[in-house]
């Protein structure tokens, strides 16, 4: 079968896709973005994580043909040119990136709480990220990252205002 | 005039002692980094994997007719295509590529396929036809040596005794146990995958995700029959590690299809696969006495530890020599008999994780040291201090520990951190002031309170750091020095395997200390440059770490050199377009075997030491446990990046607690019942407490820049000190880890 779908901004086709592709391999097999990853493949890790239409979902359960004439925003589309999105950057300053492949997935659940919520308590944070495992670095400075990212995006919003 | 090396090099920012950002961080954060799963190649075709559904069972016959008719299938391969020999291994050669006559484990690779689709590929392998004659697995490791042979050497895959003093001294005080450690996997998120490329020559290329280069490209090349140098590997991007890569898994599997087929096959496991397709922690049985006398002072200690290997050997010798060396943990004991055994059996074959052999020993041994205070009537901490080793201990294999060995201060340190306030207070999510996420069970609302204890629990262990036993472990550097574009700049080559752990930032920190330029590249790592060493045993900012600064003053003497005579420090002036290029490969001291009748001998190259305090609040009807707090102090020797030994010591401290509560690979008769993550649990961020980390550094004098190995100890002393925690909660003995919530309510 053929997808049509918006990826990061643009309009994307998948040709001759199988039945029960998941919309984690058409990003990654056949549209060339495979920053979204492929821990589990059974919606239990989170590193697959996009958006579809605004909201974070795991790509992996998500069939090819459900983005059909949808909007799919992955981790590739977070940061504009060379400029990082500041969720990105803090994940690199704060030292939450150890092997990276949980950080894909993370970085697209932070960056959606951080646009929801913009002081979000320690509790909030542990809940909005419940669902993204990281093997590697025990969560402390994934939760100094989005902390960190939170005072970025709103010192950038005071600054754009 | 001449200028010491010294004097040449200027001081600049991101070396060593600072904590600069990962070389690799932007394109991490970006999902711009090649993994090894998401490398693509012109025309590539699929591998798939065969594995057999039982624990041992005799192969009576394979059909592949049906699989070949399958459209779009270039390659099905058994045995009869693995062109050199059939058997690999990291210590023993027992392992076959592909089996023969005889499966040992549930997941043994059988067969593999080529196809244009993962998925045709799957398909095709479901119609392999395989007759087997099932047999009676060997599935205990305490009986596994006198039950049916495995091996044509029998079950036994080494002993290691340690004797010392006497055992028969007199103690007041006596304090036995028997304790159990469950199979846990590495569960690093990354799956198992490589692309292997034929090459013109005859030879492969394979893009790999491993912990070693020259050790994988030794095994593959002696299966594929060929010279070394035709089967070149490079490192792509690894989503961790943890030991579960430092055998075989898809390697030599993708090569012969590539090679069969004359195409780019890419192998890619999906998690349940991965959970067959590489080696767990050794499950262990460990049976312990400790006599002490009437004030605490331990007189005596005896152990028997059995560990099991599983189907194949792996790294099992090594596992029990760290058990029984490590056996007694960081305490001075002087009469001792110790006895641990690695065992081959058909349960899935075990190797290396993090703190191996250390790890097991640890939960036996902490454990008796809070029977012993409880028996003593004695502060737990304080019977630790009492027998706390020191520099200038002797270790249970004789060796003298000789440089620091702060166990007492890591002890103290822990405790005199103040405690977290009482359970489920802060927030105000749930009802009358309390926060239902912080109590357990968290917003599943199983408890608001009632019934929930509080516990506080310590532990601290001891690791070797590098490889042991009179191993020729060592690392092989290559710096390059040169002016670019007007500026100095260097250029770092090795092949040691990042992992995640942040060894490419390591190399460029040393560099940029030493020869003081701050523009440094990290080649890729590969085979084209000497033996790196393994990315294990909390070796390589020890090891490659050495060989880069080695590295670098090599190339400081030729520096020194051009400047003989020359009135200018100036990097650019002096070197002009002069290239200084210096490989050197560098090593530890040495090390000796062990005695084999007495376990004596100077067999390791450093110890690393942690201490844990766990703060638990337990349900004690439902059993479930959260834990509060996990404070831990290490000493380092030398933070060469002290953002990344924390973040370390953080990681290793939370896979103690999934050892501790939640991780277990289940099996029963030899068959693994839970290879997901639904039902393979690892701490998500609602698990993991807050974490407070305190950091000695006692520089080693035998180590570049005084460091002491990080990766593993925090791993070694987090579970025995959650467990504690729950203890002191519940008055419950624990003696058995995961700890389960039916051991807590005895349902
Ligand atoms: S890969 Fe989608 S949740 Fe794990
Ligand atoms: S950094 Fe490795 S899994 Fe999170």
């Amino acid at each position: 079968m053929r997808v049509n779908v918006t990826v990061n901004g643009e309009q994307r086709q998948a040709d001759d896709v199988w039945e029960g592709e998941s919309l984690l391999y058409v990003l990654r097999e056949r549209l060339g973005l495979p920053g979204s990853k492929n821990a589990c493949e059974q919606g239990e890790c989170g590193s697959c994580t996009v958006y579809l239409d605004d909201v974070p979902v795991c790509s992996c359960l998500v069939a090819a043909g459900q983005a059909q004439d949808r909007e799919v925003r992955t981790v590739e589309g977070l940061a504009e040119g060379d400029a990082l999105d500041p969720v990105q950057e803090a994940f690199v300053e704060a030292g939450a990136v150890q092997c990276g492949f949980c950080t894909p997935g993370l970085v697209v659940a932070a960056h959606d709480l951080v646009n929801r919520v913009p002081d979000p308590s320690d509790p909030e944070i542990r809940e909005a990220l419940a669902g993204n495992l990281c093997r590697c670095t025990g969560y402390e400075k994934i939760l100094d990252a989005v902390r960190l990212a939170a005072r970025k995006k709103s010192a950038q919003q005071k600054s754009a205002r | 005039m001449s200028l010491t090396p010294a004097e040449l090099t200027s001081s600049v920012s991101g070396g060593i002692g600072s904590s600069p950002q990962r070389p690799d961080g932007n394109l991490k954060v970006r999902g711009e980094y090649a993994y090894a799963s998401d490398l693509w190649h012109e025309d590539m075709i699929w591998g798939a994997t065969l594995r057999s559904p039982h624990p041992y069972a005799k192969i009576l016959s394979i059909d592949l007719t049906e699989a070949l008719k399958v459209p779009g299938v270039y390659a099905v391969l058994t045995h009869q295509d693995v062109p050199g020999r059939n058997l690999y291994g990291l210590e023993h050669k027992d392992q076959p590529v592909l089996a023969e006559d005889v499966v040992r484990y549930q997941g043994e690779p059988v067969a593999l396929v080529g196809a244009d689709h993962p998925e045709t590929a799957l398909r095709a392998m479901k119609r392999i036809k395989v007759e087997y004659e099932v047999l009676t697995p060997v599935v205990d490791m305490e009986t596994a040596i006198d039950d049916t042979p495995l091996h044509p050497g029998g079950n036994l895959v080494r002993h290691v005794p340690i004797r010392r003093g006497d055992v028969s001294a007199k103690a007041d005080v006596v304090v036995t146990g028997r304790y159990e450690v469950g199979m846990q996997d590495q569960a690093f998120l990354g799956p198992e995958s490589g692309l292997a490329v034929p090459a013109e020559d005859g030879g492969v290329d394979l893009y790999i995700a491993t912990q070693w280069l020259h050790v994988d490209q030794k095994q593959i090349a002696s299966a594929l029959g060929m010279p070394l140098p035709k089967v070149r590997l490079t490192l792509s991007g690894v989503g961790g590690a943890f030991g579960g890569r430092e055998d075989l898994s898809m390697q030599v599997h993708a090569c012969l299809l590539a090679l069969h087929t004359g195409k780019p096959t890419k192998m890619v496991y999906n998690r349940e696969e991965s959970f067959y397709g590489h080696v767990h922690r050794h499950p262990a049985v460990l049976y312990y006495e400790h006599g002490a006398d009437h004030t605490g002072k331990l007189v005596y200690v005896k152990a028997k530890i059995y560990l099991d290997g599983g189907a194949y050997a792996s790294s099992t010798s090594a596992v029990v020599a760290n058990a029984a060396t490590l056996g007694i943990g960081p305490y001075e004991v002087h009469n001792l008999s110790i006895d641990a055994w690695g065992v081959y059996t058909n349960n899935p074959p075990c190797g290396a994780m993090r703190g191996f052999g250390a790890v097991q020993a640890a939960f036996a041994y902490e454990s008796q040291m809070d029977k012993l205070a409880e028996a003593l009537g004695m502060d737990p901490v304080d019977v630790r201090i009492m027998n706390a080793m020191t520099e200038g201990t002797l270790m249970p294999t004789g060796q003298v520990v000789d440089s620091a060995a702060p166990v007492a201060q890591l002890l103290k340190l822990v405790k005199d951190k103040p405690l977290p306030p009482p359970s489920g207070s802060v927030g105000s999510a749930g009802s009358a002031g309390v926060d239902l996420r912080n109590l357990p069970g968290g917003v599943s609302n199983t408890t608001h309170g009632e019934g929930v204890v509080r516990g506080v629990g310590y532990a601290v262990g001891i690791k070797n750091i590098c490889f042991s036993e009179g191993y020729d472990d060592y690392s092989t550097a290559r710096v390059r020095l040169q002016v670019i574009n007007g500026e100095p700049a260097a250029l770092a080559h090795t092949a040691a395997c990042e992992v995640g752990q942040g060894l490419v930032t390591i190399m460029q920190q040393i560099v940029r200390s030493e020869l003081g330029v701050e523009r440094v590249t990290i080649l890729p790592m590969d085979t084209s440059i000497g033996n790196g060493g393994s990315t294990s045993a909390s070796r390589q900012t020890y090891v490659t770490g050495g060989a880069v600064r080695a590295a670098c003053l090599a190339v400081k003497d030729k520096l020194a050199k051009l400047a003989a005579g020359r009135s200018t420090t100036d990097l650019v002036e002096l070197l002009g377009d002069q290239v200084i290029d210096e490989t050197v490969e560098w090593r530890h001291r040495a090390t000796e075997p062990l005695d084999p009748v007495t376990g004596q001998g100077n067999a390791h190259v450093q110890y690393g030491f942690a201490a844990h305090r766990a703060v638990v609040d337990v349900d004690i009807e439902l059993g479930v446990v959260k834990v509060v707090e996990l404070d831990c102090a290490q000493d380092v020797g030398k933070a060469l990046n002290p953002q990344a030994v924390i973040g370390q010591i953080q990681g290793g401290s939370a896979q103690g607690l999934g050892l501790a509560v939640m991780e277990e690979i289940q099996t029963a008769g030899g068959k693994v019942r839970n290879p997901s993550f639904t039902d393979y649990l690892i701490p998500t961020v609602l698990d993991m407490p807050p974490m407070s980390i305190d950091v000695l550094e006692l520089a080693d004098p035998n180590a570049p820049y005084g460091v002491r190995g990080v990766g593993e100890p925090p791993t070694i002393s987090s579970t025995p000190a959650i467990v504690a925690a729950i203890r002191n909660a519940t008055g419950l003995a624990l003696t058995r880890v995961p700890v389960r919530p039916e051991h807590i309510t005895n349902t």
